[in-house]
Protein backbone atom coordinates (compact mmCIF):
# COMPACT_ATOMS: atom_id res chain seq x y z
CA UNK A 1 0.00 0.00 0.00
CA UNK A 2 1.47 3.61 -1.09
CA UNK A 3 -0.89 6.41 0.78
CA UNK A 4 0.26 9.00 -2.28
CA UNK A 5 -1.30 6.81 -4.49
CA UNK A 6 -4.28 5.82 -2.40
CA UNK A 7 -4.29 9.19 -1.93
CA UNK A 8 -4.21 10.46 -5.95
CA UNK A 9 -6.91 7.56 -6.64
CA UNK A 10 -9.46 8.81 -3.91
CA UNK A 11 -8.94 12.58 -5.30
CA UNK A 12 -9.37 11.24 -8.96
CA UNK A 13 -12.71 9.29 -7.85
CA UNK A 14 -14.14 12.42 -6.18
CA UNK A 15 -13.49 14.57 -9.15
CA UNK A 16 -15.22 12.12 -11.11
CA UNK A 17 -18.21 12.09 -9.07
CA UNK A 18 -18.19 15.75 -8.23
CA UNK A 19 -17.99 16.25 -12.38
CA UNK A 20 -21.68 14.08 -12.66
CA UNK A 21 -24.17 16.08 -11.00
CA UNK A 22 -26.73 13.38 -11.23
CA UNK A 23 -24.71 10.40 -9.32
CA UNK A 24 -24.05 13.81 -6.84
CA UNK A 25 -27.97 14.14 -6.67
CA UNK A 26 -28.49 10.39 -6.51
CA UNK A 27 -26.36 10.21 -3.00
CA UNK A 28 -26.89 13.24 -1.26
CA UNK A 29 -30.58 14.03 -1.90
CA UNK A 30 -32.62 10.80 -3.02
CA UNK A 31 -31.87 8.97 0.14
CA UNK A 32 -33.67 11.99 1.73
CA UNK A 33 -36.46 12.53 -0.41
CA UNK A 34 -37.70 8.89 -0.36
CA UNK A 35 -37.21 8.70 3.26
CA UNK A 36 -40.01 11.90 3.80
CA UNK A 37 -42.13 10.04 1.02
CA UNK A 38 -41.31 6.81 3.21
CA UNK A 39 -42.87 8.94 6.25
CA UNK A 40 -45.72 10.56 3.95
CA UNK A 41 -47.44 7.28 3.24
CA UNK A 42 -46.62 5.18 6.16
CA UNK A 43 -47.61 8.19 8.59
CA UNK A 44 -50.86 7.86 7.33
CA UNK A 45 -51.89 4.76 9.03
CA UNK A 46 -52.54 5.43 13.18
CA UNK A 47 -50.35 4.36 15.59
CA UNK A 48 -50.92 0.44 16.64
CA UNK A 49 -51.45 -0.93 20.42
CA UNK A 50 -47.96 -0.12 21.05
CA UNK A 51 -48.08 3.37 20.48
CA UNK A 52 -45.93 3.31 17.22
CA UNK A 53 -47.11 4.13 13.52
CA UNK A 54 -45.84 1.66 11.04
CA UNK A 55 -43.46 4.54 9.85
CA UNK A 56 -41.30 4.77 13.71
CA UNK A 57 -40.84 0.67 13.25
CA UNK A 58 -40.03 0.92 9.42
CA UNK A 59 -38.79 4.15 9.05
CA UNK A 60 -34.94 3.44 11.01
CA UNK A 61 -34.77 0.19 8.40
CA UNK A 62 -35.37 2.20 5.47
CA UNK A 63 -32.72 4.95 6.37
CA UNK A 64 -30.11 2.83 5.90
CA UNK A 65 -31.12 0.26 3.21
CA UNK A 66 -31.69 3.26 0.84
CA UNK A 67 -28.26 4.39 0.90
CA UNK A 68 -26.71 0.73 0.68
CA UNK A 69 -29.11 0.62 -2.11
CA UNK A 70 -28.23 3.92 -3.91
CA UNK A 71 -24.36 3.18 -3.06
CA UNK A 72 -23.95 -0.42 -4.90
CA UNK A 73 -24.66 0.52 -8.62
CA UNK A 74 -22.89 3.67 -8.48
CA UNK A 75 -19.86 1.63 -7.21
CA UNK A 76 -20.51 -1.36 -9.49
CA UNK A 77 -20.69 0.96 -12.50
CA UNK A 78 -18.06 2.57 -11.63
CA UNK A 79 -15.59 -0.21 -11.17
CA UNK A 80 -17.05 -2.01 -14.48
CA UNK A 81 -16.18 1.57 -16.69
CA UNK A 82 -12.83 1.45 -15.12
CA UNK A 83 -12.77 -2.28 -16.64
CA UNK A 84 -14.15 -1.88 -20.28
CA UNK A 85 -12.57 1.75 -20.71
CA UNK A 86 -8.97 0.06 -20.68
CA UNK A 87 -7.50 2.34 -17.54
CA UNK A 88 -8.14 -0.71 -15.49
CA UNK A 89 -5.27 -2.49 -17.76
CA UNK A 90 -3.49 0.85 -18.09
CA UNK A 91 -3.39 0.92 -14.31
CA UNK A 92 -2.06 -2.04 -13.77
CA UNK A 93 0.93 -1.44 -16.03
CA UNK A 94 2.16 0.86 -13.48
CA UNK A 95 3.14 0.44 -9.70
CA UNK A 96 0.04 0.73 -8.26
CA UNK A 97 -1.08 -1.95 -6.25
CA UNK A 98 -4.92 -3.65 -6.44
CA UNK A 99 -5.46 -2.68 -2.53
CA UNK A 100 -4.20 1.33 -3.50
CA UNK A 101 -7.26 0.86 -6.15
CA UNK A 102 -9.72 -0.18 -4.46
CA UNK A 103 -9.36 1.27 -1.28
CA UNK A 104 -8.81 4.82 -3.24
CA UNK A 105 -12.71 3.51 -4.26
CA UNK A 106 -13.55 2.58 -0.99
CA UNK A 107 -12.35 6.16 0.49
CA UNK A 108 -13.88 8.12 -2.29
CA UNK A 109 -17.33 6.42 -1.59
CA UNK A 110 -17.12 6.21 1.69
CA UNK A 111 -16.66 10.08 2.13
CA UNK A 112 -19.60 10.24 -0.23
CA UNK A 113 -21.40 7.65 2.46
CA UNK A 114 -20.75 9.92 5.41
CA UNK A 115 -22.13 12.72 3.26
CA UNK A 116 -25.24 10.80 2.38
CA UNK A 117 -25.62 9.98 6.10
CA UNK A 118 -25.64 12.85 7.95
CA UNK A 119 -28.23 14.47 5.24
CA UNK A 120 -30.56 11.52 6.06
CA UNK A 121 -30.12 11.35 9.71
CA UNK A 122 -30.84 14.96 9.96
CA UNK A 123 -33.78 14.70 7.65
CA UNK A 124 -34.97 11.73 9.48
CA UNK A 125 -35.06 12.97 13.06
CA UNK A 126 -35.62 16.84 12.12
CA UNK A 127 -38.30 16.84 8.90
CA UNK A 128 -40.06 13.25 9.62
CA UNK A 129 -39.48 13.12 13.68
CA UNK A 130 -38.09 9.57 13.54
CA UNK A 131 -37.73 8.55 17.34
CA UNK A 132 -35.38 5.89 18.03
CA UNK A 133 -34.86 5.04 22.40
CA UNK A 134 -30.79 5.11 21.26
CA UNK A 135 -28.63 7.72 19.87
CA UNK A 136 -29.10 9.28 16.21
CA UNK A 137 -25.39 9.06 15.90
CA UNK A 138 -25.28 5.56 15.91
CA UNK A 139 -28.27 5.30 13.41
CA UNK A 140 -25.94 7.35 11.64
CA UNK A 141 -22.68 4.92 11.98
CA UNK A 142 -24.83 2.22 10.86
CA UNK A 143 -25.96 4.09 8.00
CA UNK A 144 -22.26 4.80 6.96
CA UNK A 145 -21.52 1.14 7.03
CA UNK A 146 -24.30 0.01 5.13
CA UNK A 147 -23.41 2.53 2.92
CA UNK A 148 -19.57 1.13 2.74
CA UNK A 149 -20.92 -2.10 2.48
CA UNK A 150 -23.22 -1.47 -0.75
CA UNK A 151 -20.37 0.11 -1.98
CA UNK A 152 -17.63 -3.29 -1.33
CA UNK A 153 -20.59 -5.49 -2.21
CA UNK A 154 -20.85 -3.44 -5.37
CA UNK A 155 -17.04 -4.16 -6.09
CA UNK A 156 -17.09 -7.13 -5.35
CA UNK A 157 -19.80 -8.21 -7.89
CA UNK A 158 -19.06 -5.70 -10.72
CA UNK A 159 -16.44 -8.29 -11.37
CA UNK A 160 -18.94 -10.62 -12.20
CA UNK A 161 -21.01 -8.10 -14.88
CA UNK A 162 -19.81 -8.29 -18.66
CA UNK A 163 -21.79 -4.64 -19.14
CA UNK A 164 -23.05 -1.98 -17.24
CA UNK A 165 -26.34 -3.21 -17.85
CA UNK A 166 -25.70 -6.39 -15.75
CA UNK A 167 -23.93 -4.36 -13.00
CA UNK A 168 -27.01 -2.23 -12.46
CA UNK A 169 -29.20 -5.66 -12.93
CA UNK A 170 -27.01 -7.35 -9.83
CA UNK A 171 -28.51 -4.42 -7.30
CA UNK A 172 -31.50 -6.04 -6.81
CA UNK A 173 -30.98 -9.27 -7.21
CA UNK A 174 -28.34 -9.05 -4.52
CA UNK A 175 -30.43 -6.50 -2.25
CA UNK A 176 -34.05 -7.88 -2.61
CA UNK A 177 -33.77 -11.07 -0.88
CA UNK A 178 -31.39 -9.88 1.55
CA UNK A 179 -34.42 -7.35 2.84
CA UNK A 180 -36.89 -9.99 2.92
CA UNK A 181 -34.76 -12.27 5.20
CA UNK A 182 -33.15 -9.54 7.44
CA UNK A 183 -36.29 -9.34 9.70
CA UNK A 184 -38.05 -6.38 8.62
CA UNK A 185 -41.32 -7.75 7.45
CA UNK A 186 -41.23 -11.15 9.20
CA UNK A 187 -39.30 -11.46 12.56
CA UNK A 188 -36.51 -13.70 12.59
CA UNK A 189 -37.70 -15.67 15.19
CA UNK A 190 -40.85 -17.06 13.31
CA UNK A 191 -38.46 -18.14 10.20
CA UNK A 192 -38.30 -21.87 9.63
CA UNK A 193 -34.73 -23.20 10.08
CA UNK A 194 -33.68 -23.05 6.27
CA UNK A 195 -34.45 -19.36 6.27
CA UNK A 196 -33.05 -18.26 9.08
CA UNK A 197 -29.89 -19.81 8.57
CA UNK A 198 -30.07 -17.85 5.24
CA UNK A 199 -30.66 -15.05 6.73
CA UNK A 200 -27.57 -15.91 9.12
CA UNK A 201 -25.44 -15.94 6.08
CA UNK A 202 -26.05 -12.44 4.83
CA UNK A 203 -25.04 -9.01 5.76
CA UNK A 204 -28.45 -7.08 5.77
CA UNK A 205 -29.51 -8.85 8.77
CA UNK A 206 -26.64 -7.62 11.14
CA UNK A 207 -27.78 -4.12 9.51
CA UNK A 208 -31.40 -4.81 10.82
CA UNK A 209 -30.51 -6.16 13.98
CA UNK A 210 -28.21 -3.38 14.73
CA UNK A 211 -31.03 -0.59 13.90
CA UNK A 212 -33.33 -3.14 16.09
CA UNK A 213 -30.91 -2.69 19.07
CA UNK A 214 -30.25 1.01 18.65
CA UNK A 215 -34.00 1.47 18.19
CA UNK A 216 -35.30 -0.36 21.40
CA UNK A 217 -32.22 0.54 23.22
CA UNK A 218 -31.21 3.87 25.19
CA UNK A 219 -27.28 3.08 25.40
CA UNK A 220 -25.06 0.98 22.62
CA UNK A 221 -25.49 -3.00 23.58
CA UNK A 222 -23.36 -5.21 23.26
CA UNK A 223 -25.24 -6.96 20.61
CA UNK A 224 -25.23 -4.01 18.57
CA UNK A 225 -21.46 -3.56 18.69
CA UNK A 226 -21.58 -7.24 17.75
CA UNK A 227 -23.82 -7.02 14.89
CA UNK A 228 -21.49 -4.42 13.56
CA UNK A 229 -18.49 -6.31 13.79
CA UNK A 230 -20.09 -8.59 11.65
CA UNK A 231 -20.79 -5.85 9.08
CA UNK A 232 -17.16 -4.88 9.21
CA UNK A 233 -16.16 -8.01 8.59
CA UNK A 234 -18.38 -8.35 5.76
CA UNK A 235 -17.29 -5.31 4.20
CA UNK A 236 -13.28 -6.35 4.75
CA UNK A 237 -14.47 -9.71 3.12
CA UNK A 238 -15.55 -8.08 0.14
CA UNK A 239 -12.96 -5.75 -0.64
CA UNK A 240 -10.46 -8.58 -0.29
CA UNK A 241 -13.32 -10.75 -2.61
CA UNK A 242 -12.94 -7.65 -5.39
CA UNK A 243 -9.27 -7.95 -5.05
CA UNK A 244 -9.02 -11.35 -5.86
CA UNK A 245 -11.34 -11.06 -8.62
CA UNK A 246 -9.01 -7.97 -10.44
CA UNK A 247 -6.59 -9.69 -12.56
CA UNK A 248 -3.67 -7.58 -13.75
CA UNK A 249 -3.07 -10.33 -16.34
CA UNK A 250 -5.66 -11.37 -18.81
CA UNK A 251 -6.33 -14.96 -19.56
CA UNK B 1 24.18 -4.44 -36.95
CA UNK B 2 25.47 -2.91 -34.28
CA UNK B 3 25.89 -4.88 -31.17
CA UNK B 4 22.88 -3.04 -29.20
CA UNK B 5 21.94 -4.90 -26.10
CA UNK B 6 18.32 -6.34 -25.95
CA UNK B 7 15.19 -4.86 -24.70
CA UNK B 8 12.72 -7.25 -25.38
CA UNK B 9 13.29 -10.78 -26.22
CA UNK B 10 10.72 -13.22 -26.82
CA UNK B 11 11.45 -17.09 -27.27
CA UNK B 12 8.63 -19.12 -28.95
CA UNK B 13 5.63 -17.01 -27.25
CA UNK B 14 2.37 -18.57 -28.16
CA UNK B 15 -0.81 -16.82 -26.56
CA UNK B 16 -4.17 -18.21 -26.91
CA UNK B 17 -7.13 -16.09 -26.28
CA UNK B 18 -10.86 -17.44 -26.28
CA UNK B 19 -9.28 -20.96 -27.87
CA UNK B 20 -7.99 -18.39 -30.60
CA UNK B 21 -4.22 -18.88 -31.12
CA UNK B 22 -3.62 -15.21 -31.42
CA UNK B 23 0.71 -15.43 -31.35
CA UNK B 24 1.95 -18.78 -32.98
CA UNK B 25 5.56 -19.61 -31.68
CA UNK B 26 6.81 -16.61 -32.17
CA UNK B 27 11.06 -15.64 -31.28
CA UNK B 28 12.05 -12.36 -31.52
CA UNK B 29 13.94 -9.71 -29.93
CA UNK B 30 14.25 -5.82 -29.97
CA UNK B 31 16.91 -3.56 -29.47
CA UNK B 32 17.65 -1.34 -26.99
CA UNK B 33 17.76 2.66 -27.96
CA UNK B 34 16.58 2.19 -31.16
CA UNK B 35 12.60 2.55 -32.48
CA UNK B 36 11.26 -0.66 -33.82
CA UNK B 37 8.30 -0.39 -36.03
CA UNK B 38 5.86 -3.69 -35.47
CA UNK B 39 3.61 -3.78 -38.74
CA UNK B 40 0.75 -5.73 -39.99
CA UNK B 41 -3.00 -5.86 -40.70
CA UNK B 42 -5.48 -5.48 -38.46
CA UNK B 43 -5.81 -8.92 -36.13
CA UNK B 44 -2.51 -9.94 -37.15
CA UNK B 45 -1.57 -10.54 -33.12
CA UNK B 46 0.32 -6.71 -33.39
CA UNK B 47 -1.58 -5.16 -29.98
CA UNK B 48 -1.89 -9.18 -28.23
CA UNK B 49 2.13 -8.95 -28.44
CA UNK B 50 2.33 -5.93 -26.96
CA UNK B 51 -0.41 -6.49 -23.97
CA UNK B 52 2.64 -9.27 -23.44
CA UNK B 53 5.33 -7.14 -23.60
CA UNK B 54 3.62 -4.58 -20.94
CA UNK B 55 2.66 -7.56 -18.51
CA UNK B 56 -1.22 -6.77 -19.15
CA UNK B 57 -1.62 -10.99 -21.08
CA UNK B 58 -0.88 -13.95 -19.36
CA UNK B 59 1.24 -16.54 -21.46
CA UNK B 60 -0.12 -19.48 -22.72
CA UNK B 61 3.26 -21.11 -23.39
CA UNK B 62 7.11 -19.92 -24.20
CA UNK B 63 8.86 -17.04 -22.53
CA UNK B 64 8.86 -12.83 -22.83
CA UNK B 65 11.90 -11.12 -21.35
CA UNK B 66 11.68 -7.43 -21.22
CA UNK B 67 15.03 -5.33 -19.80
CA UNK B 68 16.15 -8.24 -18.28
CA UNK B 69 13.09 -9.44 -15.92
CA UNK B 70 10.00 -11.50 -16.49
CA UNK B 71 7.45 -9.52 -18.58
CA UNK B 72 4.98 -8.22 -15.99
CA UNK B 73 7.55 -7.93 -13.39
CA UNK B 74 6.99 -5.64 -10.85
CA UNK B 75 10.03 -3.86 -10.77
CA UNK B 76 9.51 -3.29 -14.89
CA UNK B 77 6.40 -1.00 -13.69
CA UNK B 78 8.12 2.10 -13.22
CA UNK B 79 10.15 1.56 -16.47
CA UNK B 80 7.44 1.17 -18.94
CA UNK B 81 5.23 2.92 -20.74
CA UNK B 82 2.46 1.77 -22.89
CA UNK B 83 -0.11 3.74 -24.82
CA UNK B 84 -3.04 1.25 -25.84
CA UNK B 85 -4.68 1.82 -29.17
CA UNK B 86 -7.89 3.32 -27.92
CA UNK B 87 -7.29 6.02 -25.53
CA UNK B 88 -7.00 4.18 -22.11
CA UNK B 89 -7.56 7.73 -20.33
CA UNK B 90 -10.71 8.95 -17.95
CA UNK B 91 -13.10 10.92 -20.11
CA UNK B 92 -14.57 12.62 -17.00
CA UNK B 93 -11.23 14.01 -15.93
CA UNK B 94 -9.40 17.15 -17.73
CA UNK B 95 -5.74 16.88 -19.63
CA UNK B 96 -4.01 17.84 -16.86
CA UNK B 97 -6.28 15.56 -14.41
CA UNK B 98 -5.48 12.60 -16.21
CA UNK B 99 -1.34 13.14 -16.39
CA UNK B 100 -1.77 14.47 -12.88
CA UNK B 101 -3.45 11.51 -11.44
CA UNK B 102 -0.86 8.75 -13.59
CA UNK B 103 1.76 11.40 -12.49
CA UNK B 104 0.99 10.26 -8.47
CA UNK B 105 0.66 6.88 -9.70
CA UNK B 106 4.86 7.29 -10.24
CA UNK B 107 5.13 9.49 -7.26
CA UNK B 108 5.94 12.17 -9.93
CA UNK B 109 5.58 15.66 -9.27
CA UNK B 110 3.69 18.83 -11.01
CA UNK B 111 6.79 19.84 -13.13
CA UNK B 112 6.71 16.92 -15.60
CA UNK B 113 3.33 17.28 -16.01
CA UNK B 114 2.96 20.54 -18.03
CA UNK B 115 6.14 19.53 -19.90
CA UNK B 116 4.99 16.78 -21.22
CA UNK B 117 1.42 18.31 -21.57
CA UNK B 118 3.57 20.67 -23.55
CA UNK B 119 5.27 17.89 -25.38
CA UNK B 120 2.36 16.52 -27.24
CA UNK B 121 0.90 19.82 -27.81
CA UNK B 122 -1.99 20.26 -25.50
CA UNK B 123 -1.45 22.86 -23.97
CA UNK B 124 -4.31 24.82 -25.09
CA UNK B 125 -6.38 21.98 -24.00
CA UNK B 126 -4.85 21.53 -20.19
CA UNK B 127 -8.74 22.01 -18.56
CA UNK B 128 -10.57 20.59 -21.22
CA UNK B 129 -12.47 17.59 -20.07
CA UNK B 130 -11.05 14.75 -22.23
CA UNK B 131 -13.80 13.26 -23.37
CA UNK B 132 -14.62 16.51 -25.17
CA UNK B 133 -11.54 16.67 -27.30
CA UNK B 134 -11.15 14.68 -30.39
CA UNK B 135 -9.93 11.11 -30.65
CA UNK B 136 -6.33 12.02 -31.80
CA UNK B 137 -6.05 14.77 -28.87
CA UNK B 138 -7.31 11.77 -26.73
CA UNK B 139 -4.68 9.40 -28.20
CA UNK B 140 -2.20 12.14 -27.00
CA UNK B 141 -3.37 12.64 -23.36
CA UNK B 142 -2.53 8.97 -23.66
CA UNK B 143 0.58 9.45 -24.59
CA UNK B 144 1.39 11.87 -21.91
CA UNK B 145 0.50 10.03 -19.33
CA UNK B 146 2.79 7.42 -20.18
CA UNK B 147 5.73 9.61 -21.19
CA UNK B 148 5.00 11.66 -17.24
CA UNK B 149 6.93 8.48 -15.65
CA UNK B 150 9.73 8.95 -18.59
CA UNK B 151 9.76 5.61 -19.32
CA UNK B 152 13.26 3.42 -20.64
CA UNK B 153 10.96 1.44 -22.89
CA UNK B 154 7.82 2.60 -24.44
CA UNK B 155 5.34 1.00 -25.97
CA UNK B 156 3.04 2.44 -28.47
CA UNK B 157 0.20 0.80 -30.14
CA UNK B 158 -0.66 2.66 -33.09
CA UNK B 159 -0.07 5.94 -31.51
CA UNK B 160 -0.58 8.17 -34.80
CA UNK B 161 -4.04 7.17 -36.20
CA UNK B 162 -6.00 10.29 -37.26
CA UNK B 163 -3.62 13.08 -36.55
CA UNK B 164 -2.58 15.68 -39.04
CA UNK B 165 0.12 15.28 -40.70
CA UNK B 166 2.45 17.90 -39.47
CA UNK B 167 1.40 16.87 -35.66
CA UNK B 168 2.58 13.36 -36.53
CA UNK B 169 5.53 14.73 -38.12
CA UNK B 170 6.12 16.23 -34.89
CA UNK B 171 5.47 13.17 -32.46
CA UNK B 172 7.63 11.38 -34.90
CA UNK B 173 10.87 13.86 -34.19
CA UNK B 174 10.17 13.28 -30.65
CA UNK B 175 10.07 9.19 -30.51
CA UNK B 176 13.56 9.80 -32.67
CA UNK B 177 14.77 12.52 -30.28
CA UNK B 178 13.95 9.72 -27.32
CA UNK B 179 15.84 6.96 -29.39
CA UNK B 180 18.60 9.23 -29.50
CA UNK B 181 18.87 9.82 -25.64
CA UNK B 182 18.80 5.77 -25.30
CA UNK B 183 15.16 5.30 -24.90
CA UNK B 184 13.30 1.95 -26.58
CA UNK B 185 10.45 2.22 -28.70
CA UNK B 186 8.33 -0.44 -29.93
CA UNK B 187 6.16 1.48 -31.94
CA UNK B 188 2.71 -0.51 -33.97
CA UNK B 189 1.42 0.80 -37.22
CA UNK B 190 -0.69 -0.33 -39.94
CA UNK B 191 0.33 2.46 -42.08
CA UNK B 192 3.34 1.28 -43.78
CA UNK B 193 4.61 4.58 -44.83
CA UNK B 194 5.15 5.66 -40.94
CA UNK B 195 8.17 2.61 -41.35
CA UNK B 196 10.32 4.25 -42.88
CA UNK B 197 11.46 6.59 -39.69
CA UNK B 198 11.95 2.87 -37.67
CA UNK B 199 15.77 1.64 -37.36
CA UNK B 200 14.04 -1.70 -37.29
CA UNK B 201 11.12 -3.24 -38.41
CA UNK B 202 8.98 -6.71 -37.56
CA UNK B 203 6.45 -7.53 -39.96
CA UNK B 204 3.21 -9.95 -38.82
CA UNK B 205 1.06 -11.73 -40.08
CA UNK B 206 -1.68 -14.15 -38.75
CA UNK B 207 0.20 -14.40 -35.48
CA UNK B 208 3.37 -14.96 -36.89
CA UNK B 209 6.66 -13.01 -37.70
CA UNK B 210 6.78 -12.74 -41.43
CA UNK B 211 10.55 -10.64 -41.09
CA UNK B 212 12.49 -8.85 -39.19
CA UNK B 213 15.22 -6.46 -40.36
CA UNK B 214 16.03 -2.89 -41.09
CA UNK B 215 13.62 -1.56 -43.81
CA UNK B 216 16.42 -1.07 -46.45
CA UNK B 217 17.41 -4.88 -45.54
CA UNK B 218 14.08 -5.58 -46.37
CA UNK B 219 13.42 -3.50 -49.23
CA UNK B 220 16.95 -4.67 -51.10
CA UNK B 221 15.65 -8.50 -50.38
CA UNK B 222 12.58 -8.37 -51.77
CA UNK B 223 13.21 -6.13 -54.63
CA UNK B 224 10.55 -3.56 -53.81
CA UNK B 225 10.89 0.29 -53.65
CA UNK B 226 7.92 0.43 -51.42
CA UNK B 227 6.97 -1.89 -48.18
CA UNK B 228 3.39 -2.15 -48.94
CA UNK B 229 4.83 -4.10 -51.59
CA UNK B 230 7.25 -5.60 -50.22
CA UNK B 231 5.11 -6.97 -47.70
CA UNK B 232 2.83 -8.65 -50.32
CA UNK B 233 6.33 -9.87 -51.90
CA UNK B 234 6.96 -11.60 -48.41
CA UNK B 235 3.75 -13.03 -47.97
CA UNK B 236 3.70 -14.60 -51.58
CA UNK B 237 6.88 -16.00 -51.29
CA UNK B 238 6.80 -17.22 -47.14
CA UNK B 239 10.50 -15.80 -47.94
CA UNK B 240 11.98 -14.81 -44.38
CA UNK B 241 15.26 -12.13 -44.73
CA UNK B 242 15.26 -12.91 -40.37
CA UNK B 243 17.33 -12.83 -37.88
CA UNK B 244 19.57 -14.90 -40.03
CA UNK B 245 19.86 -11.87 -42.35
CA UNK B 246 21.01 -10.04 -39.25
CA UNK B 247 24.10 -11.74 -38.08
Amino acid sequence: MNATTHWATTVRILTQLRRDRRAMFMILVIPALITVLFYATLSLQGAGPDGRTPYDRLGIFQIAVIPCAVMFPIAAITMRRERASGTLDRLFTTPMSKLDLLAGYGTAFSLGALAQAVIVTLVAYRVTDLSTAGSPLLVAMVCVLTAVLGVALGLFFSAFAETEFQAVQFAPIVLVPQLFLAGVFIPRDEMPGWLHSFSDVLPLTYVVEALQQISANTEATPQMWRDIGVIVAFIIAAVLGGAATLRRQEA
Amino acid sequence: MSPRATAIQLERLRIVRGGNTVLNDVTVSVSEGIITGLLGPSGCGKTTLMRTVVGNQKITAGSATVLGHAAGAKSLRRRIGYVSQSPSIYRDLTTVENVRYFAALYGIGKHRVHEVIEAVGLTGQRTDLAGNLSGGQQGRVSLACALVCDPDLLILDEPTVGLDPLLRVELWERFVDMADQGKTLLISSHAMDEARQCAELILMRDGAILAHAEPEVILRQTNCSDLESAFVALVRSGLRPLEEARS
